[in-house]
């Protein structure tokens, strides 16, 4: 056993506090070095973070710009409207309140799934709403019952509104939530930070194309937040500026003229001012209304427009690709004239039929129109004459010519998606086929194109376009619907584009002879029932679109489903000397382009030309027939 | 009345009074609540006058357990170590759970938390045995300590409360390394600790373990396990170096930094009075803690100067502890930072740390040998 040696033991146990006390400001001067890291050397990136963290930018969502028509007319608009909305963070019980003012305020069962869906994208200390568009006494009853809905408010809100309903639908297009392919557009536009707080974004038409001129500036305000994420002072805020208005070249009392004559048909008519290319009408029919998807379509309408077998949600006027049928005879006499294929005077025997290698390509007229020369081919839509043209021309000289016309590739309207529509060639069918069999083009192909048929399929803008590029004697202008952006803030505006796009080059003789041809449609030729006693001098020119092959049997209307109907086409421009509107009509299922079409264009040139108003939907002209038989 | 009669009654009463309390010790500790009550009354203005109670009430115990001397605590250190073990085995097996952990028992008028005791039971236990083992204790004492520390420990670590565990081991340790436990077998413990580790990994708590996985990287879960760390790193950092001022801190103030008047109220203080402020509390503490070690070196006996000098380390252990977890190089671990935290039991329990140390101070070594 050691013995105990006081002295010795204490002497150990001081040196044990020594080793204690060194021990502790060793752990203190890591704790100092520690300190100054995070305040002195790390301290700018840890102010970064609590400002971040005590400051938020609240978006202030500006104001949609306005679309007006050439005249000012509104087409589309914001309306402040109350909407109920719930702050999730600040509610306890949210099924329980929802119930509680289901109590009071109506609430469907579509709100509450759409409630859910926002809960479940948003963050929670933003307000969602449960119901929008709130009516007087819907607000008044809410407030009465306030004290009961801790977290729940009226706040009100901008919605996007189409005054005319399913008017012009197509044309405006609509606004709907935003959803990640327009989140993907915006950070391809680096518009992200203007889009905070956005939360619609054009979906189709002008709402699409112009969604960046329409938008404006968001504004932000500086909250200082606390950690729930409730506001506790507003430090600076600055305004947002509304966005663009639209001011369209479009006139909307023209527009619903012409929805208005196509009665409950389906179809379209794009009208186009031929010296700017500023588009006057683009209807599409049927309509559908673009209201119905601002705030989230319903599945039930969004059903019922997708499978109506009326297919409202295609837009037959950029979309819809049809055969021109003999629309495509101008054209084709315009490129026999340029391509010195044929003399306005030269004159073909029409047997009634065009013999291909012992296949006959028959006229409509039985016995056919006898002698024809180019005038009386387009007045009386001669088939023999372009089946003859055709073959003589060949299809590389047609496709080449129609191409120069703007047919079968996109016109460049400002609205998104527009179709190309089709304009065969030998180069066309071999990109469009497979088999090595199916690429060739065989010279018995081309006879049908020269009527228009076969497979040709040109968008009705086009039609128009091409019509509006003849009227204007060879000079393109590109078809557009805005005409000027407005800056809300400065009132500057912004010209669309009055340049022309190209100058094809025509010979004025042979634009003339067309011309005078087309006149004579309406004052004796086919188009001469629906253009009786019109006081202007107009061009036309009627077509009619196989939809069925018949396969040699008789085409009679009324023993074909409806469906299965031609279409019935009419493509005219007026005054006819100094023209102001071209135009292009298509009725789908509609019969003769005499029959269905024209009466359209009478209706919207005589209130164009003359302002006179229709009393009901264009009639249709059973007597009609697409060759008279003079 | 003879006026200057009862001006001396009144001097000699608080003479009387103050007679047990030692002056540097007082102030330094008194300095250390002046700046709790200034905290508090940015961190939590509410609970300013309920921790003004509890400080009233830790002076009061502090003032009691300064006037028993030594000999007599010696003779508490048995019977309060079995209590404390008792209290938590019927812990462990009647305890009430709060927030997970089985902590509170339940006696009926009130609710305590025996681990709490053992803070103090433990160091005064191990400095009794060591004194009974006068003569130059063997190994064979030493794992025996070692058994009686770890019993109390291991019952705490399986409430889970890693925060007490932590510093009732560390209380035990000091008494045994202060016993003069040779560095051989200190080092030794160190490296088998070190191989431990993995073992003890796998006896920890999930959320004891995401602790340790936040300290190392908080961003990984910034609005769950990091949030503490991230918010109150966040406000220390921004504070700077003169700090945002008494009330001006945005971190506390808008409460991004958690537990902001109990085991974070570091972050509340650095964020408002910066590295300066920083460097004075260092500073107070290592005063402390001077005083104590001061205290302990001359202290009569071998118990009293293992109890002073272990007393004194767990005040060191709280501060480093907490400070090094708010300040983010050590896992979040429920220890409240000395003398400023809220909450009464903490603060009563270093108020009778204080007072031991009085009470030692009181009857050091008067002539040195």
């Amino acid at each position: 056993m050691e013995f105990k040696n006081p002295q010795e033991e204490l002497e150990r146990f001081r040196s044990r506090l020594a080793v204690a006390g060194g021990f502790v400001l060793v752990c203190f001067t890591l704790l100092f070095i520690r300190f100054v890291w995070l305040q002195v050397v790390q301290h700018d990136y840890y102010q970064t973070r609590a400002e971040d963290n005590r400051i938020s930018l609240v978006p202030i969502v500006p104001n949609r710009g306005l679309i007006l028509d050439r005249n000012g007319v509104v087409l589309a608009r914001n309306y402040s409207a109350y909407t109920l909305e719930i702050t999730p963070s600040k509610a306890r019980d949210l099924e329980q309140i929802i119930d509680g003012l289901a109590a009071i305020i109506d609430i469907q069962p579509k709100d509450r799934k759409r409630f859910r869906k926002l809960l479940e994208e948003s963050r929670n200390f933003e307000s969602l709403p449960i119901r929008t568009r709130l009516t007087d006494e819907e607000v008044a009853k809410f407030i009465a019952h306030r004290f009961r809905f801790p977290g729940v408010d009226i706040k009100a809100r901008l919605f996007r509104q189409y005054p005319g309903g399913a008017f012009a639908s197509h044309m405006l297009g609509y606004i709907g939530r935003v959803n990640d392919r327009d989140l993907e557009k915006i950070e391809e536009k680096e518009q992200d930070a203007n889009y905070r707080g956005t939360e619609h974004f054009g979906k189709t038409g002008l709402e699409q194309r112009y969604e960046f001129d329409l938008h404006g500036g968001t504004g932000f305000e500086q909250v200082e937040v606390d950690a729930g994420g409730r506001a506790v002072r507003t430090l600076a805020r600055t305004a947002p500026v509304a966005g663009n208005n639209l001011t369209l070249t479009v006139d909307v009392e023209l527009q619903r003229i012409a929805e208005q004559a196509f009665g409950d048909r389906k179809g379209a008519l794009v009208a186009i001012e031929p010296a700017t290319g500023g588009i006057l009408a683009l209807v599409a029919v049927p309509n559908y209304d673009p209201n119905l998807f601002v705030d989230g379509i319903d599945t039930q309408n969004w059903k019922e427009l997708n499978e109506s077998p009326d297919k409202p949600m295609v837009n037959r006027a950029l979309n819809g690709a049809y055969p021109p049928g003999s629309t495509f005879k101008p054209f084709m006499a315009l490129a026999a004239l340029t391509l010195g294929k044929r003399r306005p005077e030269q004159q073909i025997s029409d047997p009634g039929f065009f013999n291909f290698g012992g296949h006959h390509f028959r006229d409509d007229k039985k016995g056919g129109h006898g002698m024809v020369d180019m005038y009386k081919s387009i007045v009386h839509s001669c088939d023999t004459y372009y089946y003859m043209l055709a073959n003589d021309m060949g299809i590389d000289n047609i496709s080449s010519f129609m191409g120069q016309l703007g047919l079968g590739s996109r016109t460049g309207i400002d609205i998104d998606g527009e179709s190309e529509g089709v304009l065969p060639s030998q180069e066309w069918k071999r990109k469009r086929f497979k088999k090595p069999e199916q690429q060739k083009w065989y010279a018995g192909e081309t006879i049908s194109i020269g009527i228009g048929q076969g497979y040709n399929a040109y968008t009705p803008i086009q039609l128009a376009q091409a019509t509006a590029i003849v009227a204007n004697n060879g000079v393109v202008f590109r078809p557009h619907l805005v005409k000027f952006i407005t800056d809300t803030r400065t009132g500057n505006r912004t010209l669309i584009e009055p340049q022309p796009t190209r100058n094809l080059g025509l010979k004025a003789e042979h634009v003339e002879v067309i011309r005078n041809a087309m006149v004579g449609v309406n004052k004796e030729g086919t188009g001469a029932r629906a253009f009786a006693g019109a006081e202007y001098v107009s061009a036309g020119k009627t077509g009619t679109a196989q939809v069925y092959s018949l396969k040699g049997a008789e085409y009679k209307a009324g023993t074909v489903k409806k469906e299965l109907r031609d279409h019935a086409l009419f493509i005219a421009f007026a005054p006819a000397d100094a023209p102001t509107i071209a135009l292009a009509v298509l009725v789908e299922n509609g019969g003769f382009g005499a029959q269905a079409a024209a009466p359209i264009a009478r209706q919207v040139l005589d209130y164009y030309l003359l302002g006179k108003r229709p009393k009901a939907p264009a009639p249709v002209d059973e007597a009609a027939v697409e060759e008279d038989e003079e | 009345m003879n006026p200057g009669l009862g001006l001396g009654m009144i001097r000699n009463l608080v003479q009387r009074l103050i007679a047990p309390i030692d002056g540097p010790l007082m102030a330094i500790a008194g300095l250390l609540l002046l700046l709790a009550v200034g905290v508090m009354g940015s961190a939590s203005p509410e609970r300013l006058n309920a921790q003004l109670l509890n400080v009233a009430v830790a002076l009061v115990v502090m003032r009691v357990v300064a006037q028993v001397p030594p000999q007599r605590l010696m003779h508490l250190a048995v019977p309060v170590y079995l209590v404390g073990i008792l209290l938590l085995i019927a812990v462990a097996l009647f305890g009430d759970v709060s927030k997970g952990a089985r902590r509170w028992l339940n006696l009926g008028f009130m609710r305590a938390q025996p681990s709490e005791l053992m803070k103090i039971a433990m160091p005064l236990l191990l400095a009794w045995y060591f004194q009974q083992r006068e003569a130059m204790p063997r190994l064979r004492d030493y794992a025996i300590a070692a058994v009686l520390l770890l019993l109390p420990v291991a019952l705490i670590a399986r409430q889970p409360d890693l925060g007490t565990a932590i510093l009732v081991l560390a209380a035990g340790f000091y008494v045994i390394f202060f016993a003069g436990l040779s560095w051989k077998i200190l080092v030794g413990m160190a490296v088998a600790a070190a191989a431990a580790a993995p073992l003890a990994w796998n006896l920890l708590h999930d959320y004891q373990r995401n602790r340790i996985i936040t300290l190392f990287d908080p961003e990984k879960d910034p609005l769950g396990k990091g949030f503490h760390i991230i918010q109150s790193t966040i406000a220390i950092g921004s504070g700077g170096i003169f700090g945002k001022g008494w009330r001006a801190g945005t971190q506390a103030q808008l409460e991004f930094i958690p537990e902001r008047h109990t085991d974070f109220i570091f972050a509340v203080f650095s964020e408002e009075f910066g590295l300066f402020g920083n460097l004075v509390l260092l500073g107070l503490y290592a005063m402390l803690i001077g005083r104590g070690l001061m205290i302990a070196a001359n202290a009569a006996t071998l118990f009293s100067r293992l109890l002073a000098g272990a007393v004194t380390m767990i005040f060191f252990t709280y501060a480093f502890v907490n400070m090094g977890m708010v300040s983010g190089i050590l896992p979040v671990v429920g220890v409240p930072l000395p003398l400023v935290s809220y909450g009464g039991t903490a603060l009563v329990t270093l108020f009778i740390g204080i007072g031991i140390l009085m009470s030692i101070h009181g009857n050091r070594m008067l002539v040195q040998k």
